[in-house]
This record gives structure tokens, C-alpha cells and sequence, in this order.
């Protein structure tokens, strides 16, 4: 099947006192119609950046998507490059085509409307209602998120809901003219995890009930593993690793990946360490050169030190970006010398640039804890 | 003589349990069992134990109400029962995670145990001495000897002083080193959670995420506590960072003999850290037990809910879920019987969880539930 939005070489860069900040630099994904993709990362992966890009969100200056970034969106009438429409076509686009959920309901629902005016206002704008039709459709739409007594709720004001009411609402204002794609930026984050499985649930129902692509981003490697078809994996403003879940989760072939997967404590599992990334994120302002992992990678070398990898593809719809593609044998040897990623972390004197000025690396020191007491 | 002191605990001279149709309070023959599906409020409460000898901390019936005032003359019509009667103890050495949803209360109880808040009734003893009644030079004391670490690391440290600054007025404020004395100590610390000694002329914006939560758990570790109450601190951090810090708290924990009230959301996390677990509902413990009680074989519905609503990272993995509809009610106004019978799930639910307060009861070996559903014996 055709993807229905196509994203490719996305770099969007955001100048800062700093120095130019990379916030995304380089992602190409594809989404087809009816999936659920996942985009994971840590703060700071840009995951958050490129989901802005796509709904073009981006405030320029300081921002700026990068010539050569497509966002290919495909439709009826055929395929428009999101990098290059006016704002006109874009506004129009927003919430009639792909629509966006956000983190924090409350801070995207204006305290000053009532939920429903605030629907109705988008039916009224994208689909041209009249005042009652768009009334009863809010009603339907609130129905239709699992929000009880809807013809009372549709006159209250944002702060008389709870927050997963308010969740409910801006997914009821979302799927309001029926996008074909929805992008969901941690829509439970701030949920408590009773109202988080309401929510997961509500999405998982309303996509079989109405068909869209969801992209769903987290940084919650159970979120995905229960929700998501595909996903892709973010470092740095990089892809690192995208295919199915069940491979990525089964068989993490980056180290970063990996890492991910066993430094989280897993409901049920009795480890009594958890395996340690040492080091922190870097800074978009500096990133490492060569493998923008490396300095926190059991596996790196030499090589990984000075030469980007590409994103390898690997297998069907599976890619990674990491030199052990090329050199496999590398893996089998570092894991049977230490263990890859352990308790302790392998590696000594990693040189990861840290936002903290030149503060030296946590990796370094989560061994240098001896003390004589 | 203190109270806990040369009192065998009454769970541990229970023993297994050998006799388990013999009430353990009086000792006389207890009723048949109620017929399925009847309530059954049996089983001795955490009040009615002895705490063991070991414990470090015990919580009794603690209380923490916030007045709700109203109109022109401030009238006092309600209280919000953040912490409404909680009860539980903790042995030297070990860890207890407290779990519950933002407004259970975990929060508070957490700082109405160190006094930082004015508890409304209750009574907590530290090593055998009352909290609630010490004087200053008491509460001094006990501040050397129970610390607190704090979820955000970067609001909890004075952004204008040098982290050496931070912890050199620690071992000030409580007289325990100066000079080239403290000087060594704040190097020394720093070390200890994994930074190095010329970290301390460093301001606290100049650190990460994790590093500042390592200052933060150096700055507790600065009077060489016993109890450490850790409240949500991992939860501010990157996923790539909490576990360096989750294996430091271990490491300082077997290194000093330290003793941890975790206070956390994620289920997770406090699985992997905990001896023991409290879950809280509403401001009361629903259920508490041995960890891989609680996880394997979770009696409160309202535990069960919680952990089938953890997302896992294993796909494939399915579960039965239990979705709890509605939200979280108000601690203002609490309903009535069971505060969870609304979203409760269990099949037995009738009129009597509507009533009855379920007491928090010995389901069988420790595992205690505020269920009165779960017949007394479930848990064995």
C-alpha cells in the first residue's frame, strides 16, 4: 500500500545562543493508512521536533525546517510537499487531513470556552456547519470518546474536567473532521497509569472504528510495545533503528536500542541490577561526531568514533543505523569479553559531550564509586 | 524502655501461621467462614501487630487533613484527608515502596512522617522515639538521622550556591565537620555518588538531570542517615539515566546499611527496588505485603487494576487488562464504605462495600488487604 505520508531527510534546526541546534537532522520514515507507528527517544531525541515539522508547527525564526526536507502527504487529489505549502493550504491541512494531540490537555484547551464551543469551532471553520449541526456533532464526538452525560459536558469549561476528560476532549476536537492522520505526542504522560490504559484503549478503539494512521510518541518502551505496529527508534535527531515491534523488541539490533531495553525495569522480570547506558544525552547544540552513540556504546571502536553510519537496511522494513551491520563479529566479542551493556557499564573514560559545560561524563564515574568507608 | 524494644513482633511469633482458623488476637476459635461471596471482615489490621524489633520507623494511624475554608468568614465546611489513618512499619535495612496515583496521598504521608508537615493525628516512632512530641534539639536529631530526596533535584538546590557550598552548610548546620575537615568530607561525598571531588565549585545548573539527583542523594547522605525518603526519584530523569540512579540507591543502601521509604509511581521501577510494598488509594493503604506478594498475587481489586494497566515492554505479552472507568474521586469528599467501591471490578461487589470500611486485614503470612471481599486465608 501506498504510505499516506512520507517523511524524508527532515532536518529542522533551530538557532540558539548556544551555537545552531540540530534538533532533527536526517529522519525519513514512512507511515501507511491504518498503522500505528512509534517514535521513541529520550528528551532531546527530537521526536517531539519532527511531529512539529510534519503539523509545521515549528516557530521560524528561531526555527527552520532545512531546504531539502520533504513531507510528503498524500491525498485524493495526490501528493503535497508539507515543506513547501503556504501557511494558507497548511491551515487547512491542520485538523482536516492530520490532526495532533498533545501531552498536556489543559495547556491546548482554551480555559475560557466551553469544551464544546471549542469542537464546534473546529467543525464550524474546516467543515463549514452550520452552529446546530455543529453543536450535535460535538455531542456525537464526545459520545464517541467515552465521555459520560456528553449533552451536559459539552457546556463546561476545560478546569471542570478531569485530566483524562481533558484528554478525551482534545482527541474528541482531533478526530472532530476525521483526519487521516493523527499524531499523538505523549498523549499520557501525565496521566496516571489507570487513566493512561482509558486513553491507550480509547485510541486503540477509535483507529479500528475510523481507520487513521496514528503516530504515536513516547518515550514509554511499554506504551509502544502495546500499541504501536511499527517503530522507529530516535537518538541524537536520528533515526537509529526502525521495524516491526515484535523484532525491535525481540531483537534490538542497535546498541542503543538494546541499551534501552535493558536498563528499564520490566514488571515481573527479577533482575537485581539493571544493565546502565553510562553517560549522558548530548546536547543538540554538539553532537559527537562519527556515531553520535559511540561514546556510550560498549561496542564502539575507532571507526564508530570518526565515521557516521548510514541508516542500514537490514531486512524487510527493518533498518539500523550502526557499523556492527558491517562488522557483527564485533558484538559477539565485546559480549563475551564484558558482557556489552552491564551493571557496572563496561567502559572507562568516555568523552560523550554533556549539556553540563564540559562536566565530566556520568559513565566515567558510575564505576569510580569506591570508597573506602 | 521502648516500646518496640524487647517486644517480639506478633507476626513473627505467629510464625507461619500454623494455626490459621484461630484468631491471633484473642487466640479463641473463629466462625466458620462466611459462605462465598459473603463479607469477611477478619484478619488482624497492621494495629493490631506489634512492629518487629528491628523496625526503624513505625507509622501508627497517621493523619494529615488539609481545612477546606469557605465564603466572607472563612468558614471551615470540609477537609481534604490527604493521609487518612495510615499505618506501617520499616525494618532496619530494608526498602518499602509506597505506589498510588498523583493524589493518593504518597506525597504527604512522606512528609508528614519527618515532621515537615504538621500531621492532624497519628503518631510516628523513630527508632523507638515519638516524632510528633520531639523538641528542637530532638528534631535536630532525628534530622541527622532521617533524610529526604526529593523528585526535582534542580528545585531542591539553592541555584547560587557552588554545590561544595550546598553540602559544606550541611555539615555545618549539624556541627560535623569544618575546614579542611568539611573540604575532605564534600570531596569525599561527591565521590560517593559517582562525581568527583572538583564537581563541588560547580553551580547546580551546570549539572544534568542525573547528576543533580546524585547531589541531591550526596546532600542526604551528608549526615550519615539511617532512613532515606526517597519521593518520586527517578521519575524527572531520561530513561537511559534513571537506571544509574536506581543502582546507585542500591549500591549506597548496602554499602551504609541504609534504610528507604521509596515513594513512587511507577510500578515498575518500584517493583525492581522494593522489599516491601504499600499501595495507596485515596489516602489509606488498600494493600501491603512482601513484593512478590503484592505483584504476584495482588488481592485488593484496586491493585490488580494498577498493575494490569502497566504498559510492559514485551509485545506479544498479552494480559488480561482491567480498565478501571472513571477517575480518581476527590479526597474531599471520599465515597462512602470502600473509597474505590465506584470503579471497583470485583464480581462479589454488593451493598456492604457501599457501608462497610474495609479494614485493612491479614489476608494470611503478612499479606494484608483492605478488601472485604477477599476472604481472610487468600493469601496463603
Amino acid at each position: 500500500m501506498e504510505p499516506i505520508l512520507k517523511v524524508s531527510d527532515l532536518r529542522t534546526y533551530f538557532r540558539a545562543d548556544a551555537g545552531l541546534a540540530r534538533a532533527v537532522d536526517g529522519v525519513s520514515f514512512e507511515v501507511h493508512p491504518g498503522e500505528t507507528l512509534g517514535i521513541v527517544g529520550e528528551s532531546g531525541s527530537g521526536k517531539s521536533v519532527t511531529s512539529l515539522s510534519v503539523m509545521r508547527l515549528i516557530p521560524e525564526p528561531p526555527g527552520e525546517i532545512q531546504p531539502g526536507s520533504k513531507i510528503l502527504f498524500r491525498d485524493n487529489e495526490g501528493e503535497k510537499d508539507l515543506a513547501r505549502v503556504t501557511e494558507e493550504e497548511m491551515r487547512h491541512i491542520r485538523g482536516n487531513d492530520i490532526a495532533m494531540i498533545f501531552q498536556e490537555p489543559m495547556t491546548s484547551l482554551n480555559p475560557v470556552f466551553k469544551v464544546g464551543d471549542q469542537i464546534v469551532e473546529s467543525l464550524r471553520l474546516h467543515q463549514g456547519l452550520s452552529k446546530k449541526d455543529a453543536r450535535e456533532k460535538a455531542i456525537d464526538m464526545l459520545r464517541l470518546v467515552g465521555i459520560p452525560i456528553p449533552e451536559q459536558r459539552v457546556d463546561e469549561y476545560p478546569h471542570q474536567l478531569s485530566g483524562g476528560m481533558r484528554q478525551r476532549v482534545m482527541i474528541a476536537i482531533a478526530l472532530a473532521c476525521d483526519p487521516k492522520v493523527l499524531i499523538a505526542d505523549e498523549p499520557t504522560t501525565a496521566l496516571d497509569v489507570t487513566i493512561q490504559a482509558q486513553i491507550l484503549e480509547l485510541l486503540n478503539r477509535l483507529q479500528e472504528e475510523l481507520g487513521m494512521a496514528i503516530i504515536l510518541i513516547t518515550h514509554d518502551l511499554g506504551v509502544v510495545a502495546e500499541t504501536c505496529d511499527r517503530v522507529i527508534v530516535m537518538y541524537a535527531g536520528q533515526v537509529f533503528e526502525e521495524g516491526s515491534v515484535e523484532d525491535v523488541f525481540r531483537d534490538p539490533q542497535n546498541p542503543y536500542t538494546e541499551g534501552l531495553l535493558r536498563s528499564i525495569p520490566r514488571l515481573g522480570s527479577h533482575s537485581e541490577r539493571l544493565a546502565v547506558i553510562p553517560g549522558v544525552v548530548p546536547s543538540a547544540t554538539e553532537w559527537p561526531t562519527g556515531c553520535r552513540f559511540h561514546a556510550r556504546c560498549p561496542y564502539g571502536w575507532e571507526k564508530t568514533a570518526q565515521e557516521e553510519p548510514p541508516l542500514f537496511e537490514i531486512g524487510p522494513g527493518r533498518k539500523s543505523k550502526c557499523w556492527l551491520v558491517e562488522h557483527p563479529e564485533r558484538r559477539e566479542e565485546i559480549r563475551r569479553e564484558t558482557g556489552g551493556f552491564t551493571p557496572e557499564g563496561a567502559l572507562t573514560g568516555t568523552g560523550a559531550s554533556t549539556p553540563a559545560a564540559g562536566a565530566p561524563d556520568e559513565g566515567v564515574d558510575v564505576q569510580a564509586r569506591d570508597r573506602e568507608v | 524502655m521502648s516500646i518496640i524494644e524487647g517486644q517480639a513482633s506478633r507476626r513473627v511469633a505467629q510464625g507461619d501461621r500454623a494455626l490459621p482458623d484461630v484468631d491471633p488476637l484473642s487466640g479463641a476459635d473463629i466462625p466458620l467462614p462466611p459462605p462465598k461471596g459473603d463479607s469477611d471482615l477478619r484478619g488482624s489490621t497492621p494495629d493490631d501487630v506489634e512492629p518487629p524489633a528491628d523496625a526503624l520507623l513505625v507509622v501508627r494511624d497517621l493523619k494529615k487533613y488539609f481545612p477546606i475554608h469557605k465564603g466572607f468568614f472563612s468558614r471551615h465546611v470540609g477537609d481534604v484527608k490527604a493521609v487518612d489513618g495510615l499505618s506501617f512499619f520499616l525494618r532496619k535495612g530494608e526498602t518499602v515502596g509506597l505506589v498510588g496515583e498523583s493524589g493518593c496521598g504518597k506525597t504527604t504521608a512522606g512528609r508528614t512522617i519527618l515532621r515537615m508537615e504538621e500531621a492532624t493525628s497519628g503518631e510516628v516512632l523513630f527508632d523507638g522515639k515519638k516524632v510528633f512530641t520531639m523538641d528542637r534539639h530532638d528534631l535536630r536529631r532525628l534530622r541527622r538521622r532521617a533524610q529526604y530526596v526529593f523528585q526535582d533535584p534542580f528545585s531542591s538546590l539553592n541555584p547560587r550556591l557552588t554545590v561544595g557550598d550546598a553540602l559544606r552548610e550541611v555539615l555545618t548546620v549539624h556541627r560535623l565537620a569544618r575546614g579542611d575537615a568539611a573540604q575532605r568530607r564534600i570531596g569525599e561525598l561527591l565521590e560517593i555518588v559517582g562525581l568527583s571531588a572538583e564537581h563541588g565549585v560547580r553551580y547546580p545548573h551546570e549539572f544534568s538531570g542525573g547528576q543533580r539527583q546524585r547531589i541531591g542523594i550526596a546532600r542526604a547522605l551528608a549526615v550519615e542517615p539511617d532512613l532515606i525518603i526517597c519521593d518520586e526519584p527517578v521519575s524527572a530523569l531520561d530513561v537511559s539515566v534513571q537506571a544509574q540512579v536506581i543502582n546507585l540507591l542500591q549500591d549506597l543502601q548496602d554499602e551504609f546499611h541504609l534504610t528507604y521509604l521509596f515513594i513512587a509511581h511507577d510500578l515498575s521501577v518500584v517493583e525492581h527496588i522494593s522489599d516491601r510494598v504499600a499501595v495507596m488509594y485515596l489516602g489509606r493503604i488498600v494493600e501491603i505485603a512482601d513484593r512478590d506478594d503484592i505483584y504476584r498475587n495482588p488481592l485488593m481489586p484496586y491493585t490488580q487494576a494498577l498493575l494490569s494497566a502497566v504498559p510492559v515492554a514485551r509485545p506479544g505479552h498479552k494480559r488480561e487488562r482491567i480498565v478501571l472507568r472513571g477517575d480518581v474521586p476527590s479526597p474531599a469528599n471520599p465515597p462512602s464504605g470502600c473509597p474505590f467501591h465506584p470503579r471497583c471490578h470485583h464480581p462479589l461487589k454488593d451493598a456492604d462495600c457501599a457501608k462497610i470500611v474495609p479494614p485493612l486485614a491479614d489476608k494470611g503470612g503478612g499479606h494484608f488487604a483492605a478488601c472485604i471481599k477477599v476472604p481472610l486465608g487468600s493469601a496463603d
